[in-house]
């Protein structure tokens, strides 16, 4: 099988790789490129560990093909923040101890970063609503919760 | 495994050509949430994927004194955010809305929704109640075709080789007009429908009905389009009777399966508690647009 090559923007960067045409975008950031921050939890589209953005609209990159990144704009975990300078919800996640395997992690991370662009002032029910395709099986979303409307008070520089 | 060919056309003449000359089976790519799934299951074969997102009427909506003109790959997304659309099709904003998360939605169409021809497609109930008509390109030409014509069974639908939706054509209501959707599912999101029911009333100045239409899904191997319980609407104040006249024929119509997520029984009364509560919803809003 001939490989495609694709050349795209990752965290604002231009990214070549070559794929097979049929390779998920979760399996060419995580095993061309090494992106191992965007997680496989299910593989269709049911769980979210897999969450990007595309064009600034979040996906599951599990259900969009390599191929598909060609000439677009794709934003990773990598891209928000890294162990020397952590985005707020970062520091939010590990203060309200939201977080125990870290599995659905990076995926909350990247919808709650696209839920609060979208929507700086969500009440609980609409944070709700907007995570609801990213699952956790550890922590019962309470903390989670607490920890994405105590990031978007503190992004709103109101803390 | 699947050994797969990718193609993104930049117009739908290229689309349909490559469609209709592949020698391996070709599949239309819209947003890939029903199709990328099931070609998981395929072991040794071959597929062409013709990727229609790179052709921009494809990805765009106009609302227009004609109607709206609905790009059929335009993600759920994209539809939802347009107030505009929103405020002339409630209903069908609102079926677009229940489909899968945020992620699905940033991704998953209309169009795919449709083609993809499940009974449990959420958006095809509204699109049906507001007379929404496909348009079909092919290698002989163009065509159209009536929403609630289009799926002839689980899965099946008229498209033939070489063919796509290159079109969804929604005419403007008439005055005092409005729709509703609403399914039921056993979790509050992220399921499919157990059934569903969509309702579009025309009220005159008196509150009188003039005009409605209801389909219900997921209770049929297609959507159905339901005339007696628009029948029933038809001169009355859309009261408590003319609703439960509305549940009777809805439940009556529909010829549910048992599976594990309900029984037949269980769905044929689900589905016109359904439809009654939509017709309440939509018969609520021309109210609405009347005060
Ligand atoms: C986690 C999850 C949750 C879901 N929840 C729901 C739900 O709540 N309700 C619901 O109704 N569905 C749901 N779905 C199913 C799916 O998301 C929808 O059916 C969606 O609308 C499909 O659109 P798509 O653009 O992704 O289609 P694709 O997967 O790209 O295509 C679907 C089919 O239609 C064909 N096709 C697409 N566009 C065209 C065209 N223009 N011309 C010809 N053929 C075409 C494709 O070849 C394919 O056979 C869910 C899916 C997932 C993964
Ligand atoms: S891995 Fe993509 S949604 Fe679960
Ligand atoms: S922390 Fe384990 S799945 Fe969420």
């Amino acid at each position: 099988m001939t490989k495609t090559h694709v050349t795209t923007t990752i965290n604002g960067e231009v990214t070549e790789f070559l794929c097979e045409p049929g390779a998920t975008l979760l399996a060419v950031l995580r095993n061309e490129l090494q992106l191992t921050g965007t997680k496989e939890g299910c593989g269709t589209g049911d769980c979210g560990a897999c969450s990007v953005t595309l064009n600034g609209r979040l996906v599951c990159s599990c259900l969009v093909l390599g191929v598909e990144a060609e000439g677009a704009e794709i934003g990773t975990v990598e891209g928000i923040g890294g162990i020397d300078k952590l985005h707020i919800i970062q520091e939010k996640f590990l203060e309200h101890a939201a977080l125990q395997c870290g599995i659905c992690t990076p995926g909350l991370i990247v919808s709650t970063k696209a839920l609060l662009a979208e929507n700086p002032e969500p009440t609980e029910k609409e944070a709700r609503y907007y995570l609801a395709g990213n699952l956790c099986r550890c922590t019962g979303y309470d903390k989670i919760i607490r920890a994405v409307m105590d990031s978007a008070e503190a992004m709103r520089g109101d803390a | 495994m699947v050994s797969v060919v990718y193609e993104a056309p930049a117009s739908v003449q290229d689309a349909v050509a490559l469609l209709s000359g592949a020698e391996i089976t070709a599949t239309v790519l819209a947003g890939g949430t029903d199709l990328i799934i099931q070609m998981q299951g395929l072991v040794n074969e071959s597929r062409l994927l013709v990727d229609l997102k790179k052709i921009p009427a494809m990805m765009e909506a106009t609302l227009d004194a004609e109607g709206l003109q609905l790009g059929p790959c335009m993600s759920c997304a994209e539809l939802t955010s347009r107030e505009d659309i929103k405020s002339v099709y409630p209903g069908l904003i609102e079926a677009a809305y229940l489909i899968g998360s945020t992620q699905i939605q940033g991704r998953a169409s209309v169009g795919g929704n449709l083609c993809n021809s499940s009974p449990a497609a959420d958006t095809v109930p509204a699109l049906i109640v507001n007379n929404a008509q496909c348009v079909i390109v092919g290698p002989s030409g163009e065509r159209s075709i009536q929403v609630e014509d289009f799926a002839t069974g689980v899965g099946q639908n008229c498209l033939e080789k070489g063919e796509l939706l290159s079109l969804i054509r929604i005419p403007l209501p008439a005055a005092n007009t409005s729709d509703a959707y609403l399914r039921f599912i056993p979790r509050t999101e992220m399921d499919i429908a157990v059934a569903g029911a969509a309702v579009s009333i025309t009220l005159d100045d008196d509150g009188i009905c003039t005009a409605a239409r209801v389909s219900i899904g997921a209770v049929a191997p297609t959507v159905l389009v339901v005339a007696k319980a628009a029948e029933v609407l038809l001169g009355t104040k859309v009261d408590v009777q003319a609703l439960q006249a509305v549940a009777e024929a809805a439940s009556k119509a529909s010829s549910p399966i048992t599976d594990r997520r309900g029984t037949d029984e269980y769905r044929r009364h689900v589905v016109g508690v359904l439809a009654k509560r939509a017709a309440a919803i939509a018969a609520e809003r021309v109210r609405g647009i009347q005060s």
